[in-house]
C-alpha cells in the first residue's frame, strides 16, 4: 500500500511539474513578449521596457521559470498588474467562494446520483428504470450555464425564493451564504448527477453479471442482499475514478457559472484577468486550479487502493 | 432414502426448449453423475434445481427435496433453502469469489445470512470449514483475499462456503474442468470425502466420462435436453443400451488410425534453450528479477513423427510454443527447423517461417471476426514470395477447405457462422494451406466436445499421412496425447523431466512427476466387463 | 436488421440540425446580418417562428446559422482527436511493456489531469478568441480520449490467437495494427466519436458563452445565450430557443451513440442492459 502511494506521489509531482511547464510556456513564451501583449498594440517602447523590468522578464526563460515556481511554493504569486496587490490576496478572497461551490455541487451531485443509479439498476427494464434513463439522458444534454439562467428565471425572478445573484460574504452568516450558493450549485450539479447516475447504473449492472454474484445467490442471498453486500462495493470502484474527474468538471463549470450569478469567485478573477490582459493573475489562478484537480485525482487514486485489495501488493 | 426426486422437469427459455421431461432421483450419501457434451442441458438442469434460471425461463415439473416441492415454493423460501439444504459450486473458480471480500467473510456469510450465527461464531465455523477443505490456518488465514489464491485454492473456498451449513445435497457443475489434472484429482478426492463423512449427496456434472466412471454411483447421460440413459454407473457402461452412450464412450477412448512414416531426419531441433522473463519491479528501488520460463530444454522432432508435449499450466509449454514459432527471444541455446536457425523478431526469414504453422486452442479467438473464411485461411500466403492470386488462389482455398471436410461455399462465410469443431477444421485448413513440414498443435482439441474431438483427431491423422506432416502436439490432457503420439515429453517448471516412446512412458513412468500426473488422471476402462 | 429506436430518434434529431446548418448556406428565413431595431423583442409568430432578438434579428435564422458553428467546431475537434489519438493509441498498444507505451500513457494521463475547459479558456484567451482556436483547444482534449480507447481496445485484441496467427504468417506490427486491430476497434471509435461530438458541442457553447469562441458578427448559440442573460426576465424566448437547440442536438447525438452501441457490439449491449 505504501509502495502504491509512493509511486502515485511521484506521478503527482511529475504531473504538477509538467503542468507548470505547459502553463508557463503558454503564457510567457508562446505569445511572444508578455509585456507588449499586456499593454496592447499601441504601447510605447519605453512603457513596455519598464513593465518588463517590473515583471522580471529580462532574465532567461529558465531562470524566470524557476523564479515563478519558487515564488509559488512560498505563497508568492506575484503582483497583479491591474490591481497592484499581491495575487495571493486576490486568490484567497475568491477561493472561498469557488471551492465551497464546487464541493457543494459535488455533494448534491453524488447524493442524488447514487440512490438514483442504484434504483435504476435494481429495477432494470421496469418503468422506474426507463424514466430514470430518459431523464438522465436529457440531463446530460443540458448546458449548466443555460440551466442556471432558467433557474434564476424561475426561482429568483418569478418565485423570489432566492436572490438572482451576488454573494453576501461568509461574515454575514453561514446559512445566508449557503443560500446564495444553492442555485449555482444545483445548476452545476444536475447535469453532472445525470452522468454519474448513468455510470452508477451501468457499473452495478456490470457487477450483477459477475460470477461471484451468482455464487452469492447460490448461498441463499436474496437479490437485494446480493446487490448490497457484493455488487455495490465492487461497482463503486470504477465510479470513484469518475467522481475524481467530476471535481475537475465542476471546478471548470463553477468558473463559468459564477458569471451568471455575479459571484466574486476565481472565475470572475480569471475572466477579468483575461479581459484586462493581466497575465500574472491568469497564470497563477490557472496553475492553482490545475493543482487542485491533480491533487484530487491523487486522493481518488489512493482511495481506490484502499477499497480494492488487488491494488495493494503485499509481497 | 430418496433425498431428491425430479419428475418431468421441462424448461424453455424465451420459447426455446432447453430441457424435456427430465426425471431422476438421488439418494442420501450418493454421488449422482450427469454426463453430456455442451448443449446437452446439464448445467441448465442444475440451475433449474437451484431455481437460479435466467430471465425468460419457464420451468414445469416437480423437484422434491425431502418432501418440499422446490418448483412450487416462493423465491423467499427458496432463498432460505439455498446454501442451507441445497448448495452449488460452479465451473470457473477464478471468478467465483468476490475480489474485495476476505475468504473468511465469504464463508462466514453463509451462516450469517441464514441467521445461524453472529459474526464471531460464524468466523469460527468458517475457520473450521476452511480447514476441512484443506486450507490450513497458517497459510490461509481468514483475512486472505481471493486474488492471493490459485484456481484450485479458490475452488476449495467455494466448496467451503457451499457446505458451511452442511447441506443435504451439493451440486457441482464441472467443478474441475478449469483446473490442472493434479488439482482436479485433489478436488475430486475432497468432494468424495465430504460425501462419505457428512452423508451429503453430490450431483456431479461433467463432460468427462472418466471422471464420472471413477466416482459416481449412479449416472444419467444427457443429450439435447433429454436423459437418454440412466442407472447404476457400472450397468450403464457395461450395457450401453443407447446409441449416444456408445458414441460417447468410443469417442472418449478413440485412437485414430495412423500410418506414421518415420524418417530418421531431424526436423525440429531444440538445443539448450533458455528463456527468461523480466518480472515487474517489486518496488521502485529493487531491481527487476528474472523468471525462468524455460530452463535449458533440448529435444529433437524427427520428420514424420508425432511428438507430444505434456505439462500443467505454468510449466512453460506456451512459452516454448511461441519460441519455436519464432515469436519469443531466447536468452540461451538455439532452435533449428530443417537445419535453419529460428531467430525471433521481424527478421525471421519467411522461407523458414513457411515450414511451420500452428493451430491454437480457442476456436473463438483464433479468427478475425471481420474477415471472410477465404481470406482467413489464405493469410499464411503472405510468407510466399509469389503469392497465388485470382483463380489460382481460389483453387488453393477450395482445396484447403475440401481437405478438412468442409465445402467450397464456406469460403464466403464469416467465422461466427461455424461451430467450434468446424472452426478448428478451418484452423487446420489455414495451417495446411502453404504445405508446411511441421504443424504445432497448441491444445488444439482441448476445447472441443469429446465426439467432435475424435473426428478432428481422425482428420489430423489422415492429413499427416496425405501431406507428410509432422506434429508437435501440446496438451495438458494425457489421455488425448496417449492415443495419438509416437513419443512424448513431460514438462514441469521449464524443464523436460521425462521423455520416451509414448506407450513406454505411460505404462512405465520413471520420473515422480510423470507418475503423479498419470495417477491423477481419471481413467476410463476400455471395457466395463471388469468391475471398477 | 431492425434499427434500435434510439438510433432512429437520435438520428432524426441530429439530422434536423445538420440539415439546418447546411441549408443555412443557401437560405434562411431572414438575413441575420441585418439589424432591424424596429422589430426587436417580437414573440414567436407566423413571421418569426422563434421571435426576434434585441437587434430585431430573426431567432430561427440565427439558430440555423449558429448550428453551422457548433457542428463545424465539434466535428473538426473530433477529427483532430481521431487522427492524432488513434494512431498514438495503436502504436502504444503495439509496444506494450516497452517504455514507449509507458511514455504515451503518462502523456495521456497528464492531459487528462488538466481541467479541459480551463485550459481551453486559457488557450483561446492567450491566442485570441476565434473559431479556429476553439477547435484546437477542444481538439487537444479529444486526443487522449481516443488514444486511451484505441489502446485499450487494441490491447485486448493483441492477446487473441488470431494475432499470433498473423505473426506466424510473418506480418509485422504495423500491418497487423492496420489489417486486424483497427477494423475491430472501429465500432468502439464510432460510438466514442458521437460522444465526443456531443461534448464538443457543449464545449463550444461554453466557450462562446464566455466570449472566447467564434466572434461576432458570426452567430453562435453560446453567445446568443450570453446576450440573452440580461433580458431574460422580459424576453425569455431569447434564452429558451438557443438552449433547446443545444440540448436537442446533444441529445440527438447521445441517442445515436446509444443506438450505434447496440447494433455495433452485442457484447457491450449485454453489459449495458
Amino acid at each position: 500500500m505504501l509502495h502504491f502511494a509512493f509511486t502515485r506521489l511521484i506521478s503527482l509531482s511529475l504531473s504538477l511539474i509538467a503542468a507548470s511547464v505547459v502553463i508557463f510556456s503558454v503564457i510567457e513564451i508562446i505569445p511572444g513578449d508578455p509585456a507588449s501583449f499586456m499593454l496592447g498594440i499601441n504601447a510605447q517602447p519605453d512603457t513596455i521596457a519598464a513593465l518588463r523590468d517590473q515583471l522580471g522578464l529580462n532574465g532567461s526563460i529558465i531562470s524566470r521559470y524557476f523564479n515563478w515556481i519558487s515564488g509559488m511554493l512560498t505563497g508568492d504569486f506575484g503582483i497583479s498588474y491591474t490591481y497592484r496587490v499581491p495575487v495571493s490576496e486576490l486568490i484567497m478572497a475568491r477561493v472561498w467562494i469557488s471551492l465551497p461551490l464546487a464541493i457543494y455541487a459535488l455533494a448534491i451531485s453524488t447524493l442524488i446520483a447514487f440512490p438514483v443509479g442504484l434504483i435504476a439498476a435494481a429495477n432494470r427494464g421496469r418503468p422506474v428504470d426507463l424514466t430514470i434513463m430518459g431523464t438522465t439522458q436529457l440531463g446530460v444534454a443540458i448546458p449548466n450555464f443555460w440551466f442556471a439562467m432558467i433557474l434564476v428565471l424561475i426561482f429568483a425572478i418569478n418565485l423570489r425564493w432566492f436572490s438572482a445573484g451576488g454573494f453576501p460574504g461568509w461574515d454575514q452568516g453561514f446559512l445566508l451564504s449557503i443560500k446564495s450558493l444553492t442555485l449555482p450549485a444545483i445548476a452545476l450539479a444536475l447535469p453532472q448527477a445525470s452522468i454519474l447516475a448513468r455510470i452508477m447504473r451501468s457499473s452495478i449492472l456490470d457487477t450483477l453479471d459477475q460470477d461471484y454474484v451468482r455464487t452469492a445467490r447460490a448461498k441463499g442471498l436474496t437479490r437485494s442482499q446480493a446487490i448490497w453486500r457484493h455488487a455495490l462495493k465492487n461497482a463503486m470502484i470504477p465510479v470513484l475514478t469518475i467522481i475524481g474527474m467530476q471535481f475537475s468538471f465542476l471546478m471548470a463549470g463553477a468558473i463559468i457559472i459564477e458569471n451568471v450569478f455575479f459571484l466574486p469567485g476565481l472565475g470572475r478573477l480569471i475572466f477579468q484577468g483575461i479581459t484586462q490582459r493581466d497575465l500574472i493573475v491568469v497564470e497563477s489562478v490557472v496553475m492553482l486550479l490545475v493543482f487542485a484537480v491533480i491533487t484530487v485525482t491523487f486522493i481518488v487514486d489512493i482511495t481506490y487502493a484502499a477499497v480494492d485489495p488487488r491494488l495493494r501488493r503485499k509481497q | 432414502m430418496t433425498l431428491l426426486n425430479v419428475e418431468n422437469l421441462t424448461l424453455s427459455i424465451h420459447d426455446t426448449k432447453i430441457l424435456d421431461n427430465i426425471s431422476f432421483s438421488v439418494n442420501e450419501g450418493e454421488i449422482f453423475g450427469i454426463v453430456g457434451e455442451s448443449g446437452s442441458g446439464k448445467s441448465m438442469t442444475a440451475l433449474g434445481l437451484m431455481k437460479l434460471l435466467p430471465d425468460g425461463a419457464k420451468m414445469t415439473g416437480a423437484v422434491t427435496l425431502s418432501e418440499i416441492d422446490l418448483s412450487k415454493i416462493s423465491e423467499e423460501k427458496m432463498c432460505s433453502l439455498r446454501g442451507n439444504a441445497i448448495s452449488m459450486i460452479f465451473q470457473e473458480p477464478m471468478t467465483a469469489l468476490n475480489p474485495v471480500q476476505t475468504i473468511g467473510n465469504q464463508v462466514a456469510e453463509t451462516l450469517i445470512i441464514h441467521g445461524q450465527a453472529k459474526r464471531s461464531e460464524a468466523l469460527r465455523v468458517a475457520r473450521e470449514k476452511l480447514n476441512r477443505v484443506g486450507l490450513t490456518a497458517k497459510q490461509f488465514p481468514l483475512s486472505k483475499y481471493p486474488h492471493e489464491l490459485s484456481g484450485g485454492q479458490r475452488q476449495r473456498v467455494a466448496i467451503a462456503l457451499a457446505i458451511a451449513m452442511r447441506p443435504q445435497i451439493l451440486i457441482a457443475d464441472e467443478p474441475t474442468t478449469a483446473l490442472d489434472v493434479t488439482t482436479q484429482s485433489q478436488i475430486l478426492k475432497l468432494l468424495k470425502s465430504l460425501v462419505d463423512e457428512e452423508k451429503m449427496a453430490l450431483i456431479l456434472i461433467t463432460h468427462d466420462l472418466a471422471v464420472v466412471s471413477g466416482l459416481a454411483n449412479n449416472v444419467a447421460v444427457m443429450q439435447n435436453g433429454e436423459i437418454v440413459e440412466a442407472g447404476k454407473t457400472k450397468d450403464v457402461f457395461h450395457h450401453m443400451k443407447h446409441e449416444y452412450t456408445r458414441q460417447l464412450f468410443s469417442a472418449s477412448n478413440h485412437v485414430p488410425t495412423r500410418n506414421p512414416k518415420l524418417a530418421e531426419v531431424p526436423l525440429l531441433e531444440i538445443n539448450n534453450v533458455i528463456r527468461n522473463y523480466k518480472l515487474p519491479r517489486e518496488s521502485i528501488f529493487s531491481r527487476q528479477k528474472d523468471f525462468p520460463a524455460i530452463r535449458d530444454i533440448s529435444f529433437t522432432l524427427k520428420k514424420g513423427e508425432n511428438l507430444g508435449l505434456v505439462g500443467e499450466s505454468g510449466c512453460g509449454k506456451s512459452t516454448l510454443t511461441r519460441a519455436i514459432l519464432g515469436l519469443e527471444e531466447l536468452q540461451g541455446g538455439e532452435i533449428k527447423l530443417e537445419g535453419d536457425i529460428v531467430k525471433a523478431g521481424k527478421n525471421l526469414d519467411p522461407n523458414i517461417r513457411r515450414k511451420m504453422q500452428v493451430v491454437f486452442q480457442d476456436p473463438f479467438g483464433s479468427f478475425n471476426p471481420r474477415h471472410k473464411v477465404g481470406r482467413l485461411i489464405s493469410e499464411p500466403f503472405y510468407l510466399i514470395e509469389d503469392q497465388p492470386k485470382g483463380l489460382e488462389l481460389k483453387n488453393e482455398i477450395d482445396d484447403a477447405l475440401l481437405n478438412v471436410g468442409l465445402e467450397r461455399e464456406d469460403a464466403n462465410k464469416y467465422i461466427h457462422e461455424f461451430s467450434g469443431g468446424q472452426r478448428q477444421r478451418i484452423a487446420i485448413a489455414r495451417a495446411l494451406i502453404i504445405k508446411p513440414s511441421l504443424i504445432v498443435l497448441d491444445e488444439a482439441v482441448s476445447a472441443l466436445d469429446v465426439s467432435i474431438r475424435a473426428q478432428v483427431l481422425d482428420l489430423l491423422a489422415e492429413l499427416s499421412s496425405k501431406f507428410n506432416l509432422s506434429y508437435l502436439f501440446i496438451s495438458h490432457d494425457l489421455s488425448v496425447v496417449r492415443n495419438i503420439t509416437d513419443r512424448v515429453l513431460v514438462m514441469k517448471s521449464g524443464r523436460i523431466v521425462e521423455s520416451g516412446q509414448t506407450q513406454m512412458v505411460f505404462n512405465d513412468p520413471k520420473h515422480d512427476y510423470t507418475k503423479e500426473l498419470i495417477a491423477a488422471t481419471p481413467k476410463l476402462p476400455k471395457n466395463f466387463n471388469q468391475s471398477i | 436488421m431492425k434499427l434500435p429506436r434510439t438510433l432512429i430518434f437520435g438520428g432524426i434529431l441530429f439530422a434536423t440540425f445538420l440539415f439546418a446548418a447546411l441549408a443555412s448556406f443557401f437560405w434562411t428565413p431572414e438575413n441575420v446580418e441585418v439589424l432591424k431595431i424596429t422589430s426587436r423583442f417580437k414573440l414567436p409568430s407566423v413571421i418569426n417562428w422563434f421571435g426576434t432578438d434585441h437587434f430585431g434579428r430573426d431567432i430561427f435564422s440565427m439558430i440555423m446559422v449558429g448550428a453551422r458553428t457548433s457542428i463545424a467546431v465539434a466535428v473538426v475537434a473530433v477529427g483532430i482527436g481521431i487522427i492524432i489519438g488513434v494512431p498514438l493509441g495503436l502504436w502504444a498498444a503495439s509496444r506494450h511493456g516497452h517504455w514507449l507505451d509507458d511514455l504515451i500513457m503518462r502523456g495521456n494521463d497528464l492531459v487528462f489531469a488538466f481541467p479541459s475547459l480551463i485550459i481551453a479558456i486559457l488557450i483561446t484567451a492567450v491566442f485570441g478568441p476565434s473559431a479556429f482556436n476553439a477547435i484546437i483547444a477542444i481538439g487537444i482534449f479529444n486526443v487522449p480520449v481516443f488514444a486511451r480507447i484505441s489502446r485499450g481496445g487494441a490491447l485486448s485484441i493483441w492477446n487473441l490467437d488470431y494475432i499470433l496467427s498473423a505473426r506466424v504468417a510473418g506480418k509485422g506490427t504495423f500491418r497487423i495494427s492496420a489489417e486486424h486491430i483497427l477494423p475491430n476497434i472501429a465500432n468502439l471509435l464510432i460510438v466514442q466519436g458521437t460522444i465526443q461530438f456531443s461534448l464538443g458541442i457543449l464545449a463550444e457553447a461554453a466557450l462562446s458563452y464566455v466570449g472566447l469562441g467564434v466572434q461576432p458578427p458570426t452567430p453562435s448559440w453560446g453567445r446568443m445565450l450570453a446576450d440573452s442573460q440580461t433580458m431574460i426576465s422580459f424576453a425569455p424566448h431569447l434564452a429558451l430557443f438557443p438552449g433547446f437547440a443545444i440540448i436537442l442536438t446533444v441529445l440527438g447525438l447521445n441517442l445515436m451513440g446509444d443506438g450505434l452501441r447496440d447494433i455495433l457490439d452485442p457484447r457491450i449491449r449485454r453489459a449495458q442492459k
